[in-house]
């Protein structure tokens, strides 16, 4: 399973998007797709989860989980530097 | 001045609890904050549903351009007498100063599923 594939499935158990994640561009912007405040913090708890990894401080930023590119950015940034 | 407002599902909170447990809880909120909210879920969740919205409306004060304050740096410290306020630390507390703001405001509700926090603060020097 890709990471884009992985990504998508958190956002569809915890990003409670109104509209789901299976159609949305790999740039489409979450929050603009209904992703709160609140939700992004479940997508990151479920990601950490998901790719055994933690985000550290400065990675919990809006910019981090904007777009679905961007959170496989960030998860491959994670796991370089691991 | 400038002012933040944020709103929190009561549900949404006592799911992350129920899913994530002390992850989430230990990630967002402090010690003191959790002491205080302590108690029978739906009172915690709800209790800690407005803290999570009050530190969403000071991040929407502090105006973040790139780097974005942990929850843990803005937290909500309630007296015996009920009152909370508001206290910055770390990179929250850079940001507000950098940003010439202080004199932070806080006031917080929850009724019928819902937390609400207001958030103002004093901005001194030019705009």
């Amino acid at each position: 399973m890709s990471d884009e594939a992985a990504i998508r499935r958190v956002l569809a158990e915890h990003g409670k998007l109104p509209g789901g994640a299976s159609d949305l561009a790999p740039d489409a912007d979450l929050y603009q797709a209904g992703l709160t405040s609140h939700a992004s913090v479940n997508v990151m708890l479920a990601l950490e989860d998901e790719f055994d990894i933690e985000f550290p401080d400065e990675m919990l930023k809006k910019a981090t989980f904007a777009s679905i590119s961007a959170i496989d950015a960030a998860v491959q940034q994670i796991n370089g530097e691991s | 001045m400038q002012v933040g407002v944020d709103l929190a599902a009561v549900d949404d909170v006592r799911n992350s609890i129920e899913v994530f447990g002390s992850r989430y809880l230990d990630r967002i909120f402090t010690e003191h904050e959790r002491e205080v909210c302590d108690g029978p879920i739906d009172r915690m969740a709800a209790r800690l549903a407005a803290r999570f919205a009050a530190k969403e409306a000071t991040i929407k004060v502090l105006r973040p351009v790139a780097a974005q304050p942990n929850w843990r740096c803005m937290e909500v410290r309630t007296n015996k007498a009920g009152w909370s306020e508001l206290v910055l630390t770390g990179v929250a507390q850079e940001m507000a100063a950098s940003a010439h703001l202080s004199d932070f405001s806080l006031s917080m509700s929850h009724d019928h599923g819902t937390a609400t926090a207001v958030v103002m603060a004093v901005k001194e020097g030019p705009r």
